[in-house]
């Protein structure tokens, strides 16, 4: 087993994986200092911040606020989406604009759950979600079966959006829709789930989606320590993403990848399917994306159709080529640069930010075709 | 002055005094008497004491002339003369159940009026609440009726009103009636019968003619659902088309293309504005001057995108997407900047509003009516300057191979700039004819893009054949689907579709042959 997966992502080596071959390994991602650097920033948002937060005093320079730790959290997560939104875009040449909607369901399948635990605390004291009271629904509808076990929901944190993209992604590669063909249908398909969850009918709280949530596994949501953790294991899936989608993309995966990304038609003719290939990297997309939801929505503590509309998705494609397409750490910065800009300037000057975010797109795709990462990069494969 | 005088004075005497005295002071008996005595002589002059009492205007004492009020001097109901009111003079109060027979009764006596428009709204008025009392007012007008549209509606009163007669006989005429003129009113008295009529074989006959009413009225919804679908595919038809120059021959996505319909529709606000400031005379013909300023702001954006944008990322389509997306961000902020964010109005003008009934229960809007043919009219001239001018020779030569084309001489960047500007006033067009029928804000490009990419993948690229067919077929299909399935799950029942068929054919109905076809 473990000698299939080094050779699938030839890691090349003829003995065990020992701690001697391990170094090298690694310096394969990595040149040993921006491994440094990698560590050294996930040790300071997963220990560093935490610990300003809880135990530097309010009053104290070091302290960091709450809304500082809850806005970061918020961060993470879309540095996530960068990141799985990169995988297909960068490496594999798949624009997707749909990419808020994978995001999205994670979120909806974890809202899930934490609406479930609200329990009898809600404003109608029902055990029903208050949406479903609201509607004057008896019963909870069947898809909402078992809603209440957090391991169901983390599980279909990542089904629900893989199995979507599974399925479409199966539909689209076969018929070889690519390119902006692609891209136009997948915002089709984010738009036509945002119509779906925008009905009451459909069971997901309509308009306002899920919000008012009050605890998860027990510990409430409200208190700084829980949030310094969800804040904690942020970090921690982006860091562990980051280095999942370097592992691929640097395997001989990701070399057919690229390829394919490069000329589809050429890796065909020399008997590659593309398909299987494109297919598997657009459903770990997808996945990392419902995984990010799912850490988003307790942070952020709402839920609502709107994340699911094209222009959220488009933007997402823009956090990727602000950061530099096809180098994993640029997205990761550029959703982190945007989303930083974008939460100082909707409070400073709320009308501005719009004409700054137009015109990101129309300065980076001109002038900046290989983002802020390939000013300061001259070689990458 | 002295003849309106006069004319009162006629018009007052024909009601005699003991009426108007039973009206004004009699017990609720005795009103409601002589309100039916006033209603059967079907005397006109009656009508201003009745108006007067419904709306409070008729004073009385306890004794002496009544007196009706008009504009603060008053008048001897019964001689129309001036007159000084008592001191003990009130108004004469009236309860809800006489105000109904007051309406009941002015739309009878309407009936008698000597203007035929006034005698067919009071038959018309009659059938919004018919009551059996005034059937003998009904035929009374019928006997002596001599317009022939007055007859028609009359008739069909009568009908509504004998339908609870209290002869079977009459009852089964009445369906009859009622039967031949299918239509909501017909549907609800038919309905309201069947809850309470007890012979059986009237009964019966309100079975089948409820059913063939119901049968008819379905068909008639069903014909204005294919009208409003239509419509809705001449607008999607419009919004297409400005793509299919764009996407389809240029090869070029403009994820701005829904802002440059806003724009057309604000063009038209604003040429709207100016007449109604300038020249409110002419403001019925301000959509003269509304569609080529919607073209023309439309297809200057639309320049001014493709000579700062679109030129410089010719073959690289991920990132033209992208950055038309921001300026779709720019356009929509700008707009939201100098109008604000709320929807600006724009109004039909009048000759646009009302509509044509052809069926019971179908009515054509105008707009809607002018919109479908305003459609299928652009799209002739686009396909005339598409196929038969030098400049659309060009545009072909240079859609079908760039390269060989600058090798002969055509001026490409001209022609590509050109091209984008005509795609993007025929947008600016779309977005004035969807003024007409839609709200006008800052989002209204929103709404389109989607629908309008999915016109030109499912019709095939470069294909304006394939843009008509599949602008009316989707058109159609969200709105026929709509009474089933309700609007949102029609439209994504509509994308499931269109998915599914990519699959089958992934070139779209029209597919392209040849080299063209290739990429």
């Amino acid at each position: 087993m473990a000698t299939m997966a080094r050779r699938l992502l030839g890691l090349g080596g003829d003995s065990s994986l020992g701690r001697v071959q391990l170094a090298p390994a690694l310096r394969l991602l990595y040149p040993p200092r921006t491994w440094s650097i990698l560590i050294g920033g996930y040790l300071v948002l997963a220990l560093l911040v935490p610990i300003l937060n809880l135990a530097i005093p309010a009053g104290s320079v070091l302290h960091l606020s709450d809304y500082a730790v809850s806005l970061g959290g918020k961060i993470l997560c879309y540095a996530t989406v960068a990141l799985a939104m990169d995988l297909v875009w960068g490496y594999a040449g798949i624009l997707s604009l749909g990419h808020g909607l994978f995001f999205a369901l994670g979120g909806y399948a974890m809202g899930m759950y934490l609406m479930r635990a609200i329990g009898t605390d809600g404003v109608y004291g029902s055990t029903l979600p208050d949406f479903m009271v609201f509607l004057d629904w008896k019963e909870l509808p069947w898809y909402w079966h078992g809603s209440d076990r957090f391991l169901q929901q983390a599980a279909l944190v990542v089904i629900a959006p893989a199995l979507l993209a599974f399925v479409f992604g199966w539909f689209a590669f076969r018929s070889r829709i690519r390119g902006v063909y692609f891209a136009i249908i997948t915002q089709a398909l984010t738009f036509a789930f945002m119509l779906l969850f925008f009905r009451n009918q459909t069971g997901f709280g309509g308009n306002n989606g899920f919000t008012d949530f009050k605890r998860i596994l027990g510990f409430p949501l409200a208190s700084p320590r829980t949030r310094a953790a969800l804040f904690a294991l942020s970090a921690t899936l982006l860091f562990a993403a980051l280095i999942g989608c370097r592992l691929l993309v640097r395997s001989k995966f990701g070399r057919v990848l690229t390829a394919i990304r490069d000329a589809e038609d050429r890796v065909r003719f020399c008997g590659y399917d593309p398909v299987g290939f494109k297919l598997f990297v657009w459903t770990l997309s997808a996945a990392i994306c419902g995984i990010a939801g799912a850490l988003y929505v307790p942070q952020v503590g709402i839920i609502n159709p709107s994340e699911m509309s094209p222009a959220n998705s488009v933007e997402i494609a823009i956090w990727v080529a602000v950061g530099g397409r096809g180098t994993l750490l640029g997205p990761v910065l550029g959703a982190a640069l945007i989303n930083g800009a974008k939460s100082w300037l909707t409070v400073a000057a709320p009308d501005l930010w719009l004409y700054v975010l137009g015109l990101l797109f129309i300065v980076v795709t001109r002038w900046l075709p290989k983002g802020v990462l390939g000013l300061f990069r001259r070689e990458e494969p | 002055m002295m003849s309106s005088a006069l004319a009162a004075v006629v018009l007052a005497l024909a009601m005699d005094a003991g009426s108007i005295e039973k009206i004004a002071r009699g017990t609720p008996a005795e009103r409601d008497e002589a309100l039916s005595a006033v209603v059967l002589a079907g005397d006109a002059g009656a009508a201003r004491v009745l108006r007067a009492l419904l709306e409070g205007r008729l004073y009385a004492g306890a004794e002496g002339p009544i007196l009706i009020e008009e504009d603060g001097a008053f008048r001897d109901a019964l001689t129309g003369s001036k007159a000084t009111p008592r001191e003990d003079s009130e108004k004469v109060t009236i309860n809800n159940r006489l105000r109904r027979a007051l309406e009941r009764s002015l739309a009878a006596l309407a009936l008698s009026a000597p203007e035929p428009a006034q005698r067919l709204e009071g038959a018309r008025a009659m059938q919004q609440s018919p009551d059996t009392d005034l059937l003998p007012a009904v035929e009374a007008a019928l006997g002596r009726e001599s317009d022939a549209r007055v007859r028609e509606a009359l008739v069909t009163t009568r009908a509504m009103l004998a339908l609870s007669a209290p002869e079977a006989e009459r009852r089964l005429g009445a369906i009859e009636q009622l039967r031949r003129i299918p239509g909501a009113a017909s549907k609800r008295l038919l309905g309201q019968r069947l809850a309470v009529e007890q012979d059986p074989t009237v009964l019966s006959a309100l079975k089948e003619a409820a059913e063939s009413v119901e049968a008819s009225l379905r068909r008639g919804e069903m014909a204005g659902l294919v009208f409003s679908g239509l419509s809705l595919g001449s607008v999607l038809l419009l919004a297409a088309l400005g793509l299919a120059v764009t996407f389809g021959l240029m090869g070029v996505i403009n994820m701005a293309h829904g802002e440059l319909l806003m724009v057309g529709a604000y063009a038209t606000w604003l040429v709207q504005l100016g007449f109604r400031r300038w020249a409110p005379e002419h403001l019925d013909w301000y959509l003269a001057a509304a569609v080529p300023a919607s073209f023309l702001a439309a297809a200057l954006i639309g320049a001014l995108l493709e000579v700062t944008v679109v030129r410089n990322l010719y073959g690289r389509p991920l990132e033209t997407l992208l950055a038309t997306f921001g300026a779709s961000l720019l356009l929509m902020q700008s707009v939201r900047t100098a109008f604000g964010a709320q929807n600006v109005e724009v109004a039909n003008p009048v000759w646009m509003s009302g509509g044509i009934t052809v069926l019971p229960g179908l009515v054509l809007p105008w707009n809607r009516i002018v919109i479908l043919l305003f459609g299928p009219l652009v799209l002739l001239l686009v396909w005339l300057l598409v196929s038969r001018t030098r400049l659309g020779l060009l545009v072909r030569a240079v859609t079908q191979n760039r390269q060989r084309a600058a090798g002969l001489g055509v001026p490409t960047p001209r022609v590509d700039l050109i091209a984008f500007a005509l795609g993007s006033g025929i947008a600016g067009l779309g977005g004035c004819a969807l003024s007409q029928i839609g709200n006008v804000g800052p989002e209204l490009g929103q709404g389109f893009i989607v629908d309008s990419f999915m016109v030109v993948v499912l019709g095939g690229v470069g294909q304006l054949a394939g843009t008509v067919a599949a602008a009316a077929g989707l058109g159609l299909a969200n709105k026929v689907l709509e009474p089933f399935a309700g609007a949102v799950l029609a439209k994504i029942l509509v994308l499931v579709f269109i998915i599914l068929f990519i699959q089958r054919r992934p070139q779209g109905l029209f597919a392209l042959r040849g080299r063209a076809a290739e990429e």
